[in-house]
């Protein structure tokens, strides 16, 4: 114990950098995939390694059919502050959405399928979580050539060896 | 805030390395400042990457997004990442003589 305490106060500690990064995106809402993909970016923009595993409706941002069309949630997402009969309109998802993509490029935040590609280009490694390909019924056909490979979770756990683990 | 000499000139830098006055800089500082971050020999490519950041910054006030490096700078992201490894924005930001990029794209 003693001998621990001294070891942590020792002098010639460095201060601490993060190597490397694996990100793991599991909600298919656009506020639900944005963070995940701007911690990537951003993990890159330093140097830092990074991957990124996308699970359950998290996939839909790398789904070929589907990662033009990810939405905001209106329905249940207490942080709109809109009532929920109001959220539930017809259309009220497609103009939430796109009031906050316009005011995204206006931040140079670019839209889900070019900033996948933005992080792909960079070095960070995209990868699909296999459960969820077996759930959905999907192959490698269905997501964007980006994708590196579906893996299982115990491939994720080897590929995130040495690094921070971030859960959106 | 610390003084560092490149080129046999003294220079103001932040804690990270990064000039507080871009006026300091000066073209021939950039070889130095490179080696001392890790980024080998300056190809054509890298100043076209390095002008591009300072050029913007002079201009507008602000370095560009990694974004606007890439579509506008006539140097792709791959290659980007290629020329400098451990971060385009950040090292032509410090090489080419201006602040630290504040954005998170």
């Amino acid at each position: 114990m003693t001998e621990l305490l001294e070891d942590s106060e020792a002098p010639t500690a460095k201060p601490a950098t993060i190597e490397k990064v694996s990100i793991i995106i599991s909600k298919g809402s656009l506020e639900g995939v944005y963070p995940g993909l701007i911690m990537a970016n951003g993990a890159r923009m330093e140097g830092i390694e990074a991957n990124v595993f996308f699970t359950f409706f998290g996939m839909d941002a790398i789904n070929k059919a589907k990662h033009e069309h990810v939405k905001v949630a209106t329905v249940g997402n207490p942080g709109l502050h809109l009532a929920t009969w109001a959220g539930g309109f017809p259309g009220m998802s497609a103009l939430v959405t796109r009031q906050l993509e316009h005011a995204m490029e206006k931040l140079d935040i670019p839209p889900i399928p070019e900033f996948i590609e933005l992080i792909a280009d960079s070095g960070a490694g995209l990868y699909a979580c296999k459960a969820s390909v077996d759930l959905f019924e999907l192959t490698k056909d269905d997501f964007i050539p980006q994708v590196k490979d579906i893996i299982t979770v115990g491939e994720f756990y080897g590929l995130a060896a040495g690094g921070q683990i971030i859960f959106t | 805030m610390s003084t560092v000499t490149y080129a046999g000139a003294p220079v103001e830098t932040d804690a990270e390395g990064f000039f507080v006055d871009p006026e300091q800089w000066s073209e021939a500082m950039g070889p130095q400042i490179a080696a001392a971050n890790g980024v080998g020999a300056l190809t054509d490519r890298h100043w076209q990457v390095i002008k591009f950041m300072r050029n913007s910054y002079l201009e507008s006030g602000a370095a560009p997004s990694i974004r606007t490096l890439g579509k506008a700078s006539g140097v792709p992201i791959k290659e980007l990442y290629q020329l400098f490894p451990k971060g385009p924005a950040k090292l032509a930001a410090k090489i080419g003589g201006i602040p630290k990029p504040r954005g998170c794209i």
